[in-house]
């Protein structure tokens, strides 16, 4: 690990003002301090971000939610009205690493958390995201967990986060600080697509500081992730889907979908959930609209099955949660 | 290729351990696990991956069970941890290690201090009525049933396949 | 209670790594970046701290031994990816392993064959596989019975590189005393193995190398052997004139400890309607290393298992690129019943036969290997004792009909066995003054409970209070014991403990103190032949989703016939961590070949999976009483292995059952099982 300088923040003013070309924020550490061990993150100062003071999830009567992003994953997990009115997002967080690493992990670090590409984490190894224009050995390697939606040639990682797959779903925004002021960013604009840039995961740029995430008002409808994995926790997940479901008279009203393992941001499948809507609330409308949002995919050599995963775990945890509506 | 020169950047810390305050200068890339072990001579606290994937370095952080190889020292400063050698009170071991021992919850002991450490924070995490990732209703307060433990001791790896011993000994140290 | 439990759980337990020492210095090992080829410069990066760098641009002086990983920096010869090709030593650990990142390597690299292939053209056979076994055995007319075969079964097996992944990583802290005096703590699985191969390397006198390691966390094979971990820290103290500790990384493991190799097996098993088999064909190819001979006997089992007149058994490996495989839990059983159990199971549908009537049909009276008496042999009390226990009477064998929700439910069966066998060992007992014993063995506790059982066995032959026996074990000072490896540990220490204990008793009308010797190696040379085992049944439920692929196991029995249990407690561990990994080996646990840069690319524990503690639901042990005089004092087989041999034959056997799809690759994860279920139409 390169040696560094380490500065405690103060206020969001603060850690802007001591963010420079080479510092990287610090949060709970739980993905930084692993990269910087193994060499993938090489800051030469650390500004710490963990203690200032957006530790807190504001409730609104709607049931909305401002999380501060200091707020670490167990207790967003953990809070009551959290688990009363976005019981997905919940569940979501719980089913992302250990208890450990939730009692660590703050909800800014979770959004902003690196690939687990093998080759990202290997630094004797090519990666466009890690190291720009030295290629993509996972296009002709090992893709087996890799993107099989709107991949790049010269990228096909996936995100890794389960929290910020339910946030899409819930159509969450986060508070971005910087120099100039505040903007608050949907997490459709805050992910980026990998393009001839893999080495941005996020718009943000250098010295941006997440502050909060928004969450509108309860869904009203009751909603479930889902995620798929290779032992039965603490893993991260070939596919997972976050799914929310309004059923009346037989016919879907509304849902949400989003899916998680399958692309470089979390997707949110707009295509599945337009042909859902209006639809019979019967397994087969599930698939098609699952389907519909599938025949995008461009599998690799080694992760076609991802397409039939994310079809079937789609439909599966439509159909779980239109049996209880 | 980065330039290899540049010297350590060392930092004093106060940190509170297993009830004493103690003062030491760290790397300011010493994860709080190297700190405990090399530092402080503290080597319950285990090194398996260094990398928080396996969980044998789990302290108590402030009260919240925690992997000590990913948290860095220097930002621990000011601090609150229990390690293994901090559970016993004197020479009475806490419910948990005696439950470890009865149950055999354990063999090549590596692990151990970590899953002593997480079961102890699982045990508060539970009194205080977090769900997990098997709670089918989030918003209930779940007891915690063999499922319910397998699921929150799934942060400690047991290569030698402890886990039907781990399991009987929270479910008995719960009661 | 196992006698170190309170150390254990207090963290007072030390190992390798945690012994204090005086101004000690910290060493990383640099790896290669390339899978074959040469080095051609090691440029240290200038950095305060750095004591300084070993590489074979400067050979140490070291004497070769037979195994050339651990000829440490004598050749500029890159043999694999991950190979141990430099060092840095430091002042701290964080400076060293920066100097590490730091060093420059030059490579001139060569093209690399790294895929293990059963077409393979480099494929040759082995003058003895691992273990001392006969490469190839035949006996009768095998290819032409199985041609003649009324029922036949051909198939082949392929099993992925598997890693032990002690949760302990290989650690050393080495200490020059003087220049012909070195104290090493180390995490093995043998202090005297240790000793004699740092004797030899840095031509010191036995007596003058101390190797001490009380507490190991864990090896499963992969600390069996002394690895690079000792030597490299022995020549870092000496280079550095202080102390050293070294441990490697968890990724490093992935290259420098040892792994099971990949195998492809084919297995060819001719019977009659009735089941009974004329033939059984089991031919394994493996792979090795270009620096050393390790050749996994997975088809050896095979020759003890089930009675047939025609019987084949053959092994060919490849050198390749790679690093150097070793034991991993019960090498050759575990790979190799995985396919011969798997195959039985086909077998018995072919015949129309229940599994474990098959099985009770083929029962030899003698070896099929030796043609020996067995010592003792009761897989079919086994069987019929899991049978019971696992309630498979009322078992449907139709496979693909059990649909619980959006899941497929099935069971499986799958016989087990492992070698009992019982070492030379020398042991010392001393009566005290005070009526307490000490009993010294250079045994090793890695975990198995070796400080509890000995205390068990050493109390029983002194009919003394277990309370009055110190059990002084896991250092090379310690009269001369084999390594805890081949399950063989607790019975050849047991059996000198036991001889040992009984001279003393001889003596103890002398008064007090009384001290007594035993050295095992005339006794057991001349013991009446027969073949030892310890046999074994395994039972598993599993439920496999339509909708992902996952397969979760919910039920897991063991029951063995291993001699006489001398600890229920720490017995019931083995057998139950044993089981653990083979759940493991059939659902996770892979090592994936990157073949474009020759290494194992999931080389951490995030993304090589190993069970944690939801992966493993309702399991349990059992075993039979077995009286076996033919054995060593105690009348006990060892049974740190045979919990995992064939586990994951029961489960992938169960996962049949449940769905009707053969599987004939592991492990069983959804990306494999996913398509094979969408292929047979199964669909929730």
């Amino acid at each position: 690990m390169r040696p560094f300088a380490y500065e405690r923040a103060v206020s969001a003013e603060d850690a802007l003002n001591r963010h420079t070309d080479d510092a990287q924020y610090l949060g709970g550490g739980t993905n930084l301090v692993d990269l910087m061990r193994l060499g993938v993150a090489t800051p030469a100062r650390l500004v710490d971000v963990a203690r200032l003071p957006y530790d807190r999830i504001e409730h609104r009567a709607d049931g909305g939610l401002v999380i501060g992003a200091a707020v670490r994953n167990s207790d967003l997990a953990a809070d009551l009205g959290v688990r009363d009115d976005h019981p997905l997002l919940a569940q979501a967080v719980l089913a992302g690493a250990s208890g450990q690493i939730r009692n660590q992990a703050t909800v800014g670090g979770n959004l902003l958390q690196r690939t687990r590409c093998p080759y990202f984490q290997d630094v004797t190894k090519p990666c466009n995201k890690r190291e720009p224009g030295t290629g993509c050995p996972a296009v002709h390697g090992d893709n087996e967990n890799m993107a099989i939606l709107d991949p790049s040639p010269h990228c096909v990682a996936t995100h890794p986060s389960d929290m910020a797959v339910a946030l899409t779903a819930l159509d969450a925004r986060v508070r971005v600080r910087h120099s100039g002021g505040e903007d608050v960013v949907p997490l459709a604009r805050l992910y980026r697509s990998p393009g001839d840039d893999p080495s941005r995961d996020t718009t943000l740029r250098p010295g941006d500081l997440i502050t909060a995430v928004e969450v509108p008002g309860r869904l009203d409808m009751p909603a479930r992730y889902r995620k798929v994995r290779e032992r039965a926790s603490f893993a991260f997940a070939l596919v997972s889907a976050a799914v929310a479901l309004d059923v009346a008279d037989g016919t879907v009203r509304d849902c949400r979908i989003a899916l998680g393992g399958v692309a470089h941001r979390p997707w949110r499948a707009h295509r599945a959930e337009d042909a859902l809507r209006g639809r019979p609330a019967t397994e087969a409308s599930y698939r098609a609209a699952a389907e519909a949002e599938l025949a995008a995919a461009e599998p690799l050599s080694g992760n076609a099955y991802k397409v039939t995963l994310a079809v079937n775990v789609i439909t599966a945890a439509l159909a779980g949660l239109g049996e209880d509506a | 290729m980065v330039s290899g020169s540049a010297p350590p950047v060392r930092a004093n810390i106060v940190l509170t351990v297993n009830g004493s305050l103690r003062r030491l200068t760290v790397d300011t890339r010493a994860s709080l696990l190297d700190a405990l072990r090399e530092t402080l001579g503290l080597t319950g606290a285990k090194k398996g991956c260094d990398h928080g994937q396996c969980g044998a370095c789990t302290v108590l952080l402030d009260g919240r069970r925690a992997n000590a190889c990913l948290a860095l020292a220097v930002a621990q400063d000011g601090s609150d941890v229990v390690t293994v050698e901090g559970l016993a009170d004197g020479e009475r071991l806490s419910p948990v290690q005696e439950a470890f021992l009865a149950h055999d919850g354990y063999q090549c002991g590596y692990c151990t201090p970590g899953q002593l450490c997480s079961a102890t924070g699982v045990l508060r995490e539970a009194a205080r009525g977090w769900p997990s990732a098997v709670t089918a209703d989030v918003a209930s307060e779940p007891p915690l049933d063999d499922a319910e433990i397998r699921e929150r001791m799934s942060g400690n790896l047991c290569r030698c396949g402890a886990y039907q011993g781990i399991v009987a000994a929270v479910r008995e140290a719960a009661r | 209670m196992r006698i170190e439990g309170r150390a254990k759980v207090t963290g007072e337990a030390k190992y390798a790594y945690e012994y204090p020492a005086e101004d000690v210095a910290y060493a990383f090992a640099v790896t290669s970046d390339v899978a074959r080829g040469e080095v051609l410069s090691v440029r240290a990066p200038e950095l305060p701290g750095l004591i300084t760098v070993l590489s074979c641009m400067d050979p140490p002086d070291i004497a070769p031994v037979s195994d050339a990983e651990l000829h440490l920096f004598q050749s500029r010869t890159v043999s694999y990816r991950g190979q141990i090709i430099a060092a840095v030593v430091a002042e701290t650990l964080e400076t060293a392993r920066e100097a590490g990142r730091l060093l420059e390597i030059e490579y001139a690299p060569h093209e690399m064959d790294v895929e293990l292939d059963a077409d393979h053209p480099g494929l040759y056979r082995p003058e003895k596989v691992n273990g001392g076994f006969a490469t190839e055995l035949g006996s009768g007319e095998p290819a032409d019975a199985f041609a003649g075969s009324p029922v036949r079964v051909d198939v082949t097996y392929a099993t992925p590189a598997e890693y032990n992944n002690p949760m302990e990583p290989h650690a050393t802290l080495a200490e020059w005393t003087a220049p012909d005096r070195l104290v090493v703590h180390d995490s093995n699985q043998g202090s005297v193995v240790v000793r004699d191969t740092l004797a030899q390397i840095f031509g010191l006198d036995p007596e003058h190398v101390t190797v001490v390691s009380p507490h190991v966390g864990g090896g499963f094979g992969s600390k069996g052997t002394p690895r690079p971990v000792p030597v490299l820290a022995a020549l870092a103290a000496r280079a550095a004139g202080r102390p050293v500790k070294l441990a490697v990384t968890r990724q490093q493991m992935f290259a420098t400890v040892g792994y099971r190799t990949p195998t492809v097996q084919r297995v060819r098993l001719g019977a009659d309607p009735d089941g009974r088999l004329r033939a059984v064909l089991h031919e394994a190819v493996a792979q090795t290393s270009r620096i050393r001979e390790f050749a996994e006997q997975a088809a050896v089992a095979t020759r003890h298992m089930y009675r047939t007149p025609n019987l084949y058994t053959g092994h060919q490996v490849v050198r390749l690129d790679v690093p150097s495989p070793s034991w991993m839990r019960a090498p050759g059983e575990t790979p190799g019943m995985y396919v011969l159990e798997s195959a039985m199971d086909e077998l018995a549908y072919a015949a129309g036969l229940d599994p474990i009537e098959l099985r009770v049909r083929n029962e030899p009276e003698t070896d099929p290997d030796t043609g020996l008496p067995f010592s003792s042999r009761n897989l079919v009390a086994c069987l019929n004792e899991g049978a019971d226990r696992f309630g498979w009477a009322h078992r449907d064998p139709r496979p693909g009909v059990r649909r619980e929700g959006r899941t497929l439910v099935g069971t499986g069966v799958a016989a087990a066995t492992y070698p009992a066998m019982t070492m030379p060992a020398k042991a010392r007992v001393r009566a005290n003054e005070d009526g307490t014993f000490t009993v010294s063995i250079a045994a090793a506790d890695i975990g198995t409970g070796a400080r509890t059982v000995l205390t068990v066995v050493a109390a029983e032959t002194l009919k003394a209070e277990p309370d009055a026996v110190t059990v002084r074990i896991g250092s090379s000072d310690l009269p001369r014991a084999p390594l805890a490896g081949g399950s063989m540990g607790t019975a050849s220490w047991g059996h000198a403990v036991a001889r040992a204990c009984e001279a003393l008793l001889a003596k103890l009308g002398d008064g007090l103190p009384q001290e007594a010797e035993a050295d095992t190696a005339d006794e057991l040379k001349n013991r009446p032949q027969y073949a030892r085992h310890a046999f074994g049944a395994h039972f598993a439920e599993t439920a496999v989703d339509l909708d992902t692929g996952e397969i979760r196991v919910r039920r897991l029995l063991g029951v063995y016939a291993a001699g006489r249990i001398l600890n229920p407690q720490t017995a019931r561990s083995q057998f139950l961590g044993g089981m653990t990994m083979g759940a493991g080996m059939a659902l996770m646990e892979r090592g994936v070949l990157d073949l474009e840069f020759g290494d194992y690319l999931n080389h951490d524990l995030a993304q090589y999976h190993v069970p944690v503690c939801a992966d493993i639901p309702d399991i349990d042990a059992a075993w039979i009483e077995e009286a076996d005089p033919h054995l060593n004092a105690m009348g006990a087989k060892g049974i740190g292995e045979i919990g995992i041999v064939g586990v994951a034959a029961a489960i992938g056997n169960a996962v049949h059952h449940a769905t009707g799809v053969r599987f004939r690759e592991l492990p069983l994860t959804p990306p494999a099982v996913l398509p094979a279920l969408a292929a047979h139409g199964l669909t929730a």
